[in-house]
This record gives C-alpha cells, structure tokens and sequence, in this order.
C-alpha cells in the first residue's frame, strides 16, 4: 500500500464517499471571502480545490489561498496548478513552495487558454504539458529531484490529482490521454461536471481499468440563470432541460428566502439523488461538487449521505 | 512557405516619409506566391511613392545573399541613389537587404507563420520551425503548431466536439485530428505514448547553421 501524505488520499483510499469543494479566488488581494467559504465547507468535505486563475482571469493566487484556507479554516487543500502561466522552473518553484507551506494535493491542470482571458494579448507558456507535469511531480515526490534530475533538499509529500472529461467527443481520445497520465502515476482523478448520470457511469466503467480514486463533478446551480449560463458558455456540458426547468419554477416565487429554499429543495433533491447513483451503480470514490459560493448545498448534500 | 500581409498603407506612407529617395525590393518566392510582394505589388507601391520612387526590382528570393548579389547587382545605379529601401517580403529578407546595402530598411509587410496555400485568401499555419520535428509519430499533423497550446500528449480539457476552445470552439483541434488520422492508418499505439518535455534551449536564442 502507497503511503497517503493527505486526509483526502487516506478518506479516498478508505473506501468511504468522499466530498471535495472547490473556492475560486477572485480578483482581490483580500483573503476574507476564501477563508469565509472555506470555513462554510469544513466538515462537510474532507478537501477543497483552490482554482488558479479560472478561464484565465488573473487572481488571488491559488497557493495563497491553499496556505491560507488550511491555516485559517483548518480545511485541506487541493491546489489547482495549471502549465498556462509557468514553465518548468516556475511550476517546480511552486510545487516546492507549496510543500514547504504544507499543501498535500496538486491538481495538474492544462488550465484555459490566454486568448479567453481578461489579458487576452499574454504570452501563453504552456512549456510542459499536464502529462509531463503529473510525471515532474512524481519525480520529485518518489525520487526527490527535478525533471533534469536536480536533486532537491528535503522530502516533498504531495499527492498528483489529473482531471478527466467525461462528456468528451470523441471520448477514446479522452481515455487514452487519462490512462497515460495514470501510467505516469497520478493519485486520483476529479472530473468535468456530469449532469448525465448514463454517460457517467459508462465513463467510470471504462475507467475501472485504471484502478484509480475518481470524483466526478457535480454543479448544483443556485439560480436558473447560472444553470443557462453553465449550458450555453461551458462547451460540452449540457444541463438537463428538466433541472433547469424545475430550477426555473422554483424561482417563480415573491417571498426571497422561499425562492432561495425551494432552489435549494430542487438542488438537493436533483444532486442527493446523482451521489446515491453514484454511489450504487459505479465506483466512484465520491463526487467533487463545485458549488463555487454555494457552500450551503455543500453542507446540506453532505448530510443526505 | 513564408505568409505574409501588407502593413497598413498609413503605417508605410510614415515610415517612408523621412525618406527623399526609395527603391522598392519584392519577393520572387513566398511574398509572390502569397501576392504580397510580387511584380504587381512593386508596381502598385512605386505608385503609391511617387515621385520618392527612385524604381524596384524583385529579388528571386531577398533572403538568400548570393541571390540578392546577383539581381540588385543589375540595378547598382538606382540602388546607390535611394535613401532607404521598401522591401516586400519576410523579415528575413528585410535584414539581408540591410545588410547588403547598409541603408534604411522599410519593412512592407508583417511576417505572420510558416504555412499552407490552399488558394489565395485561404492560408493556414503548418510548421513552428521547433526544431525536432513529430510528424511522423502524430500522424502528419503537428501538435506543435496546431494545438493553440502546443501539447505533446493528447488534448486539453477545452477540446468540446473535436473543437479548440481558444478560438470559440470553430477550429479543430489538433490532438483529435492526430487521434483519427492515427487511428485510420492503425497506429493509435502512437497516440498513448507518452512525449517527454521538449528541449527549449534551441530556441531559447538566435540559432545558426554552420556546417563548414
């Protein structure tokens, strides 16, 4: 047995469900709202993703947040790191960084492209790629150097989460690309957000080969609006007619807080009723649930488990 | 081939005005080809310069030294009387005419990519110049240049439908052209081998060829 470093790779190797959540620092020098969030999510999920710059926009800095959410909220976390913005000395830079501040988990990610970004005329670096990354953290992980083989001082204990997608087309090109990035040796695998429990459970099918924990993604919407946001601006993600719909009539109310509880009645229901799925019929590890500024469906989806 | 595009007329109209005397350069390879710097574009800018025009001459291929000897050598007379030099085709072959004639260089034309002609109007970057060429293990597409992030192993999470994200989703994208061209000449195993981080030095300064 491999030895875990984080409370998320000993939850996951457990064998019970696990919830992740996800933060997304925004573009603020303030760490309030992150650490607010945070401690919102603590012990409804075992770890928290700390996004890096999301569809490129530049903000608060993913390992601050990480640092942050630990030492203040007390909550572990998934640092998102993407090869967008470093090359390989800034990323190994990071990663030793990011040891040294105690983050357990980094999630290896390509990250979106700079032509979609608030500084759409940036240089795109993109000097290694996620594959090459997750094998640059392995090598510094189990054999405590660099990608040249630069030894490096002190041991760095991190577990390597990949992304996967699901809902993509043509989906063995998906497969293949996942399957070498585990050969490579990552940990665990969270997933683009599945609304479509059927293609789901083919996709976790197909990757029962690789023996790895997986955490598909789940978007509970708190408003029909963010939900036809999600369908028309996510490319490949298409949110059921019927959850928008009952999201849409759930809305159609006067009284705020009423409006608020029977969105979060439609959610919970929607979103308890894809874990139990999940749960019965695959081997998911647990679901990832990126209710980003959400973090009360977090708390109340942990307690249907 | 080399593509290239004409600067704005405004932009070349203030680059020539500290001048009194130009002599224009085109290209008789890639700026012809791309219609950029051919004999009509010559003609058309000796009109647009007027009086400043001192004639023009188009080069077989300005980039190549021995070539630019021998036919700016037939227009010698012209050439000393010019103040700077108009020169249609890639930066390559701006900095060869500086070089040769040790006068002001204008740059016509922005150099855009290494690319395909499909017909005029319909050009199409093909080629980085990395250095260490992939094609025959990504199934004669480059990953290099056509992946907007230049992956070696396989496509990123933006890819929707066989479409790149960067761009809105219209292009294809690369890694999926190299999975099915791959897979149709039934040597997917390519695909899933894993490509290590690629040697940056070469490009990271001015390379030279210098082979005796």
């Amino acid at each position: 047995m491999k030895e875990s470093y984080s409370d998320l790779m000993r939850a996951l190797r457990s064998g019970r469900f696990v919830l992740t959540g996800e933060i997304e620092p925004k573009k603020t020098a303030l760490l309030n709202e992150a650490i607010k969030s945070a401690k919102e999510m603590h012990g409804h999920v075992v770890a928290c993703n700390v996004t890096d710059n999301p569809r490129g926009r530049a903000y608060l800095s993913s390992l601050v947040v990480s640092y942050a959410i630990q030492r203040d909220a007390g909550l572990e976390a998934i640092c998102q790191m993407t090869v967008r913005d470093r090359n390989r000395i800034a990323i190994t830079s990071e990663l030793l960084g990011a040891a040294a501040l105690g983050i357990r988990n980094v999630l290896t990610m390509s990250g979106d492209h700079t032509t979609l970004s608030d500084n759409p005329a940036a240089m795109p670096v993109y000097d290694i790629d996620t594959a090459q990354f997750v094998r640059l953290v392995r090598r510094i992980v189990d054999e405590g150097v660099d990608l040249e083989g630069n030894r490096i001082v002190g041991a760095v204990r991190m577990h390597i989460g990949i992304v996967g997608n699901p809902n993509a087309e043509p989906l063995e090109a998906e497969l293949l690309k996942i399957g070498r990035k585990v050969r490579l040796g990552a940990d665990f695998m969270q997933t683009q957000v599945i609304f479509d429990i059927d293609s789901a459970k083919s996709f976790l099918k197909e990757m029962e080969r690789h023996n790895i924990p997986i955490l598909p993604g789940i978007l509970p919407c708190r408003s029909h609006a963010v939900a036809e946001f999600v369908s028309k601006n996510v490319p490949g993600i298409k949110v059921p007619r019927d959850y928008m719909e009952q999201l849409k009539r759930a809305e159609d109310c006067q009284d705020r807080h009423a409006k608020r509880e029977r969105v979060d009645e439609v959610n919970l229901k929607y979103f308890s009723s894809v874990i139990q799925e999940l749960r019965k019929t695959t081997r998911a590890s647990g679901a990832h649930v990126m209710a980003v500024g959400y973090e009360g469906m977090v708390r109340k989806l942990a307690e249907s488990l | 081939m080399i593509i290239t595009k004409p600067k704005p007329k405004a932009k070349i109209v203030e680059m020539v005005e500290p001048f009194k005397k130009v002599f224009i350069v085109g290209c008789g390879t890639c700026a012809t080809s791309c219609q950029t710097g051919g004999e009509e574009q010559v003609k058309q800018l000796a009109g647009m310069l007027g009086k400043k025009g001192v004639g023009g001459v188009v080069v077989e291929a300005p980039c190549d030294l021995r070539l630019v000897k021998r036919d700016l050598g037939k227009s010698k007379g012209k050439l000393d009387g010019a103040d700077a030099i108009l020169v249609l085709s890639c930066g390559a072959g701006v900095q060869v005419i500086g070089d040769y004639s040790g006068k002001a260089v204008i740059p016509g034309l922005d150099t855009l990519f290494i690319g395909k002609i499909e017909r005029i109007g319909r050009l199409y970057e093909r080629c980085r110049a990395c250095t260490d060429c992939l094609l025959y293990e990504t199934g004669g597409i480059c990953p290099v240049t056509r992946c907007s992030k230049g992956l070696l192993n396989g496509p990123c999470g933006g890819m929707a439908d066989g479409k790149c994200e960067a761009g809105g989703h219209t292009r294809d994208c690369a890694w999926v052209l190299i999975y099915e061209s791959l897979k149709r000449q039934g040597r997917l195993g390519l695909y899933s081998k894993y490509r290590a981080p690629r040697d940056r030095s070469r490009k990271a300064q001015p390379q030279e060829l210098l082979s005796r």
